[in-house]
């Protein structure tokens, strides 16, 4: 195959002709080489035309050639807008464009262009707009024009990953100036973490002379041997407080894309500088091209980018890009030297390519290659994020930085212009600097950290900044010539949008930004901020200085949504005896971070098991606090509503617990296993909020009180076993706990050996409403009691039950269950357990409020029955005010119950309708209202209690 | 992400803690009026400048403290030692 536009091979090409790759451009078979971007092997092959604009789908070429290339977006398999000035070519890549119909050479919406004086700026804002019933039509036919590849739904995910770092140095670019930097303070003893945009290091330098790469590679020798961490095609994409950075690194070796989120102590930023496209009459039209697209398709990828050349030259760079393009037997019809007073005027073309260029001496020159080279935008986005407004400066016609924080430096380009050997110097101080400040701060952390060790040596002084700056090189001001092109190639706006938005009062960088989408497209003002900027002051007589410009914020280039998500660090819990629930059957249920037994297999079979045998349930997430100390009974009376300094040894106490609002936060059972010790048991999801609670009151408001909190939740394994056999099996497995009715009362506690197991607690209380024991065992054995439970109670038909039958029973006894029947609402006096709230005790959490409360009307939690027995209303039903659509209340817990087999409900009513004997109507989620009854107790089996406490 | 400097721990990512909001006394329950009650429940000065914070290192060593931060800069100051939530308010 005949690749007609690759040069011969050279010394400078980072294209390894050795290895050749095949790849397929809109269904035709094509050639490249290792190293070549998409871009480059397509325009190898003879094309040039990569894509159709965004609102006039005008045909458009390389522009820039690099990551901000906003022709080179294509589609490459199932993934939409790639950059294919950037991304390296791959082996069977699939590569189309995106945004044409019905084929790139051919594009039918290229009609827009006709049309084109009617989508000037503001045009969907204004035409679209009304009348509002119309939108859905708009929106189906606008969403046909709409830019952008193809998404597949059915694209696997991929692996994405997430690290965290803490190096001492972050350089940001790894140009000359960056990889000086990096190696600097690296050899001054820092940690560094160096980051490049591109896929090598090197910056401008791998596009340079011969001399230039070689030291480009000696820096990267230096670098590696110095120990810097170096990440290529990966960006610093933000920086916020205390240099916080996110770094998307694409070049992870397993991930898709890993977000790297770096606690830098110096960031160094080293972003070089990206060339500006130049504003005239037919300057999108491909073979148009920057001096830097030039020198890189030429000396990188050994691509002949036309045949005959006009060059706008204003600086260096145009002047390389004169002795590349001879160098590669590229005619050059004619230098422009723009730091005279000559410029372009205006490019002529075919329907695909430019054919001439007007000059503004009067000379109209044929050719089919413009090489623009005209200036510099400084990529200022990561000082903006650390709070520094750039500054413009016309004698060098760019913004520079102003004055970043201390822990925040540039170098390079971004600073000043210089010979390589400068620009290295440059960046070997601010390394140095770096290095220094960063070991300065170290100092500080350490003697600022209680219980960091002691620091060796004295305090190093901050280090002031010595820099010799880098100095700025004159530069003619060049943003548009005398006619209007476009300003913002990704959006299709032109200068004269920009005029006639100005016109129109949105005279204020931001507004006109925001108004016109100009530098809102995929190259995010990276070409187009300054040019948009000098137009705006332009149009309003202004300078660009009073102009002012943009904030750029973060990202610095996308990230995906897969790395932002990443890998999830949350944590899974699970219990000891969940192997067991893995072995026989179990449905899992996530619960907060645990995983549970919902049921095994049948929940109504397990429920009448438990009423008619024995059933064993794993209850570990349970919150367990141990409590050691003589002022525990202060803290549990400050935090429970109800009263706690007469609790005896072996007792065991219900209680709530509210806010200081009020509201219900949490409730359970306290024992007191001993003089001065008690474990506290909280709901499972309450255990880490209730664990933080006790804390705060601990530390903050009664500092003088002495009292020891442990966690306990997964220290000890807990199980509970309820039926009316529960008290013959548990005396099979201990020994020296008497268990018999009058030795062992409901609400009671002991501790003991079970199954030979020393340590632990047994506490008799009931949620299921039958005759219960709860033990919590040091969970290290839990699977051990639990196997000898099994092993025990088989004569007595013993089996265990999961969450949902726990939930049922819980239910039939009108239990609530804080979160679920409450909510953030609910005040204590809505659970309806009034005789808890003790207002004659002293200060307690909430009490204040409760006490408003009970004057005053709130919602009341109580069980109802609907009169249909098979209906189960939905949870969260409303009930309304019958014949009305008025809601006077909700549906909180449901289930059908199959000890009643009928459905049973718990529901929150205002007060007119919690009267036993009251109908309800209930609105189901299907639309129909059924009735239903208040009950008079909250239990719906066994209101007398006469199974718990048998 | 703002760095907290645990006056234990030292100086760890906000994320890592909670924020415990505003450092303010708490009324007596007995002998404040619904209003004083509910000013400390639910009005917060919110003031452009320094404001002095309670922070617990629930990450971390599990300490209340408080610091002053400046809500215009974000900048950091003086933590004291842990204490009473109202000490010095």
């Amino acid at each position: 195959m005949i690749m007609s536009n690759r040069l011969p091979e050279s010394s400078s090409e980072v294209v390894d002709r050795s290895k050749p790759i095949r790849f397929d451009w809109n269904g035709k078979k094509m050639k490249g080489f290792e190293g070549d971007t998409i871009a480059s092997a397509i325009l190898a092959n003879g094309d040039h035309i990569l894509s159709r604009s965004l609102k006039y789908h005008r045909p458009r070429g390389v522009l820039t050639h690099d990551f901000w290339d906003p022709n080179l977006m294509v589609q490459v398999g199932d993934e939409p807008n790639v950059r294919a000035g950037h991304r390296r070519l791959e082996a069977g890549m699939k590569i189309s464009a995106q945004n044409v119909w019905p084929s790139l050479k051919f594009d039918a919406k290229a009609a827009n262009g006709i049309a084109g004086r009617f989508l000037t700026a503001g045009f969907y804002y204004k035409t679209f707009m009304k009348p509002a019933r119309l939108w859905p039509v708009y929106e189906k036919v606008l969403a046909r024009f709409a830019p952008g590849g193809e998404v597949d739904l059915n694209t696997p995910h991929g692996y994405h990953d997430k690290r965290y770092a803490h190096p001492d140095v972050v350089v940001a670019g790894a140009g000359p100036a960056g990889l000086a930097a990096a190696i600097a303070a690296a050899q001054c003893g820092a940690s560094v973490l160096l980051v490049e945009h591109e896929y090598e290091v090197g910056g401008h330098l791998l596009w340079g002379t011969d001399d230039d790469r070689a030291a480009a590679a000696t820096l990267l020798a230096q670098a590696a041997a110095a120990g810097v961490e170096i990440l290529t095609n990966s960006t610093v994409t933000g920086r916020y407080e205390d240099n916080w950075l996110g770094i998307a690194q694409r070049s992870h070796p397993i991930a898709v894309e890993r977000l790297i989120k770096a606690r830098a102590k110096v960031l160094v930023v080293a972003a070089g500088l990206i060339e500006r496209p130049y504003v005239f009459q037919g300057n999108d039209l491909p073979g148009v091209m920057t001096s830097g697209a030039v020198s890189r398709l030429i000396n990188m990828y050994g691509v002949k980018p036309g045949k005959c050349a006009v060059v706008l030259a204003a600086n260096e760079s145009g002047d390389q890009a004169v002795e590349d393009l001879k160098r590669a037997d590229v005619e050059v019809a004619r230098v422009v030297d723009a730091r005279g007073s000559t410029t372009v005027n205006c490019a002529k073309g075919s329907r695909t390519r430019i054919k001439s260029v007007e000059v503004s001496d009067g000379s109209s020159i044929d050719c089919d290659l413009l090489v623009t080279a005209v200036g510099w935008t400084a990529p200022t986005s990561l000082l903006n994020m650390s709070g520094d407004r750039p500054v413009y400066d016309a004698a060098a016609a760019r913004f520079f930085p102003n004055s970043p924080p201390d822990n925040v430096l540039a170098t390079g380009g971004i600073t000043g212009d210089g010979s390589r050997d400068e620009l290295i110097a440059h960046g070997r101080a601010t390394g140095e600097l770096a290095a220094g400040r960063a070991n300065a701060a170290r100092h500080r952390i350490q003697a600022a950290t209680a219980s960091a060790a002691a620091v060796a040596g004295d305090e190093p002084e901050y280090p002031s900044d010595n820099r010799a700056p880098l100095t700025r090189a004159d530069h003619p001001e060049l943003h548009r010539s005398s006619t209007h092109g476009l300003v913002d190639y990704s959006e299709d706006i032109s200068s004269k949008d920009l005029f006639g938005a100005a016109a129109e009062g949105f005279d204020s960088v931001e507004l006109l930004k925001r108004f016109t989408t100009a530098t809102m497209g995929p190259s995010q003002g990276k070409l187009e901020t300054v040019n948009t900027v000098a137009i705006l002051a332009e149009a309003r007589a202004e300078t660009i200085e009073q102009v002012g410009t943009t904030v750029w914020r973060p990202p610095y280039a996308p990230i995906s949504l897969g790395a932002l998500g990443g890998r999830v660090f949350e944590p899974v819990r699970v219990s000891s005896i969940h192997p067991w629930h893995e072995a026989n059957g179990y449905t899992p249920i996530l619960a907060g971070q645990w995983v549970r037994p919902e049921h095994y297999g049948d929940p109504h079979a397990e429920v009448r098991n438990t009423r008619t045998n024995v059933g064993i349930t794993d209850v570990t997430p349970l919150g367990k606090l141990d409590l050691q100390g003589p002022d525990v009974p202060k803290l549990l009376s400050q935090l429970y509503t109800n009263k706690w300094m007469k609790l005896p040894v072996g007792g065991v106490r219900y209680g709530i617990m509210c806010a200081e609002d009020g509201v219900v936060l949490d409730d359970g059972v306290t024992a007191r296993l001993g003089e001065d010790h008690y474990l506290m048991t909280t709901t499972s999801s309450g255990a880490g909020g209730v664990w933080n609670w006790v804390e705060n009151w601990l530390q903050t408001e009664h500092p003088e009180w002495q009292v020891h909190v442990t966690p306990l939740t997964t220290g000890l394994t807990s199980i509970n076993i309820a039926g009316p056999n529960s008290r013959k099996l548990l005396s099979r497995l201990v020994d020296c706990i008497d268990l018999g009715p009058g030795a062992f009362e409901y609400m009671q506690v002991r501790t003991g050996t079970i199954a030979e197991v020393d340590n632990c607690i047994v506490w008799r209380i009931g949620f299921t409403g039958e005759l219960s024991y709860e033990i919590h065992v040091p969970s290290g054995h839990g699977l051990h009691v639990w196997n000898a439970l099994l092993e025990q109670g088989e004569d007595l038909g013993v089996a265990p039950f999961g969450l949902e039958a726990q939930r049922i029973m819980r239910l039939e006894k009108g239990h609530f269950i804080v979160g679920q029947d409450t909510d953030g609402l609910s005040k204590a006096p809505t659970t309806g357990m009034i005789s808890l709230l003790k207002l004659d005790k002293d200060d307690w959490a909430g009490k204040t409020e409760v006490a408003w409360a009970l004057e005053d009307d709130y919602p009341v939690i109580v069980a109802v029955q609907p009169t249909d027995p098979k209906i189960v209303p939905e949870e969260a039903c409303q009930i309304l005010r019958d014949g009305t659509r008025e809601i006077v209340g909700r549906i909180t817990s449901s289930r059908h119950s199959p000890t009643l087999e009928r459905s049973v409900c718990l529901a929150q009513v205002s007060r007119e309708f919690a009267v036993a004997g009251t109908t309800l109507t209930v609105l189901l989620a299907n639309g129909e209202r059924i009735n239903a009854r208040v009950m008079e107790h909250h239990a719906h089996f066994d209101p007398e209690g006469e199974r718990l406490r048998g | 992400m703002l760095l907290v400097p645990c006056p234990n721990c030292g100086p760890r990512n906000a994320t890592d803690m909670n924020y415990r909001g505003e450092a303010h006394s708490r009324p007596d329950p007995d002998a404040a009026t619904k209003e004083e009650w509910r000013t400390y429940l639910y009005l917060r000065d919110n003031p452009s400048g320094w404001l002095r914070e309670n922070w617990y290192c629930s990450s971390g060593c599990r300490r209340h403290f408080q610091l002053e931060r400046h809500t215009l800069t974000g900048e950091l100051r003086n933590p004291p030692l842990p204490g009473r939530k109202t000490a010095g308010a």
